[in-house]
């Protein structure tokens, strides 16, 4: 083999790098914020008695887990400005992964929820609290602890498909490095650098949903 | 009992349920039940399993609802609606078998989640309140633990506590010694009978034939979704006047 390492482009575009790194970083950390929101806004809404609305929340997943997420994208990067809506590049990007993940995220913890012995909503209920209050005080930390492994790794996924959104050049390491490697052709060494970054930030990404739990869920189970 | 004294003893009664009758689906559940406890009043409610003793007090605060017939709690009638549902469930406290403390929460928070979430009292009076409960039932001490680090008994004691931080006028329990080691029945047998001279209005589902003797006023006997007998407890081991009622204690009491 006599191809030559050469990561001279790499380090020189390892500034450019490390910020476009930071911004995957919080691209997939916005994603996740709205993909919560969406997954217990969606659980609430699927449960509801009012029932379009149950449907509604039904097809919603459907689609999403159904359809590819790069088409997604494209959907909402194009036809949002069809409806009046004109949204940069790394905006859409987020509302995609929320919107993705959150379809996820409502499937999982629904899971949860229902793990949770009746007999704690039925004490909730007797103490006078509303339905509404119950599943915010006594169902909803419970159940989130129950499948917490499982939003991890589907956030750590959500993270990693952050990458996708380099098809409408949002800001983040995918399309970044993507224009170093055609200035510089050296793809190898590009991707080899890039694919390090990924595992740090996945890395990360698990580190701070541990932390988080460790805090969070700080209190003892049988 | 005439008629018109009926009537009169309903109408003073802390809980009235007249013509009870309950469905699970095509499967009835309850037959015609009428039952009426006065304010201080102890029932001790008994009978085989699936024979509807926890559909029974579940519906009093309506934990399932009933499909005919009327239930009164305190001056409310029970309807189906949230309003009613929630002015009786203010006054209802329920102790279960499986004591379902909330487990995120510490024991004082397990206490004072209701009356501040549902009686608007503020921290610090919730606490108060919480702390002086939890001083009754002997537990003051655990305040600041899960009830994970709780032993079952101590767990039900809290359980108890956490009803009456509500101020209920009216105790339900079901079943609540069932699920605990032996040694652990008598620490929560206690609180109840302290609580039952206290002059509280309980209705309690359970096979301690001892607690039922010593602080029931009326022991009820139910069969198949329908109460066959019910007498005060000297009148009900010494005399039972149904068949069946004999056959179930033949069997419990045989049992010890
Ligand atoms: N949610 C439900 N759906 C259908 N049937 C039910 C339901 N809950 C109870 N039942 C039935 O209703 C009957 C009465 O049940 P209930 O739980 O009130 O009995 P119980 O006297 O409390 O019994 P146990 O001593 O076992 O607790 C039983 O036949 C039971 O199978
Ligand atoms: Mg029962």
């Amino acid at each position: 083999m006599n191809y030559t390492l050469d990561f001279t482009p790499v380090i020189e575009g390892l500034p450019n790098l490390l910020l476009a790194c930071l911004g995957t970083f919080l691209l997939a950390l916005c994603g996740m914020v709205l993909a919560i929101v969406i997954g217990i806004g969606g659980v609430i809404l699927r449960d509801s008695r009012f029932k379009p609305l149950r449907w509604l929340v039904i097809g919603f997943v459907e689609v999403i887990r159904n359809t590819p997420f790069l088409v997604q994208i494209f959907f909402i990067y194009f036809a949002l400005p069809l409806a009046g809506i004109r949204l940069d590049p790394t905006p859409t990007a987020i509302l995609a992964l929320g919107i993705n993940g959150g379809a996820y995220a409502i499937e999982i913890i629904r899971g949860g929820v229902q793990s949770i012995s009746k007999g704690q909503m039925e004490a909730g209920l007797a103490l006078g609290l509303h339905k509404a209050q119950v599943f915010r005080f006594i169902v909803l930390k419970p159940a989130l602890r129950a499948i917490f492994p499982s939003l991890t790794s589907q956030f750590v996924l959500l993270t990693l498909s952050t990458s996708i959104a380099s098809a409408i050049s949002a800001y983040e390491l995918t399309s970044v490095s993507q224009r170093i490697e055609s200035d510089s052709f050296r793809s190898f060494e590009v991707y080899f650098t890039v694919t390090l970054f990924y595992l740090v930030i996945s890395w990360l990404m698990m580190r701070i949903f541990a932390l988080f739990s460790a805090r969070y869920f700080n209190y003892p189970v049988k | 009992m005439t008629q018109a004294s009926m009537t009169t003893s309903a109408a003073q009664a802390m809980i009235a349920m007249e013509r009870v009758e309950k469905w699970y689906g095509a499967f009835q559940a309850l037959h015609d039940i009428n039952l009426s406890v006065r304010a201080g009043e102890k029932i001790v409610l008994c009978g085989p399993s699936g024979s509807g003793k926890s559909t029974l007090i579940r519906c009093i605060n309506h934990l399932e609802a009933y499909q005919k017939g009327e239930i009164r709690v305190g001056g409310t009638v029970l309807g189906h609606e949230s309003k009613t549902i929630d002015a009786v469930r203010r006054e209802v406290g329920m102790v279960f078998q499986q004591f379902n403390l909330f487990p995120h929460l510490t024991i004082l928070e397990n206490c004072t989640l209701a009356p501040i979430r549902s009686l608007g009292l503020s921290k610090a009076e919730a606490q108060g309140r919480a702390r002086k409960l939890l001083e009754r039932v002997k537990i003051a001490e655990q305040a600041e633990k899960y009830p994970a680090q709780l032993s079952g008994g101590q767990q039900q004691r809290v359980a108890i506590a956490r009803a009456l931080c509500m101020q209920p006028k009216v105790m339900l329990f079901d079943e609540p010694t069932s699920a605990l080691d032996p040694e652990m029945v008598k620490e929560v047998l206690d609180t109840m009978i302290t609580l039952a001279e206290e002059g509280m209005t309980m209705i309690c589902v359970t096979h301690e034939m001892g607690f039922a003797r010593q602080v029931a006023d009326r022991v009820i006997f139910m069969a198949s979704g329908a109460i066959v007998e019910e007498a005060p407890p000297a009148e009900f081991f010494t005399n039972p006047r149904h068949e069946r009622t004999r056959k179930f204690l033949g069997e419990i009491l045989g049992r010890h």
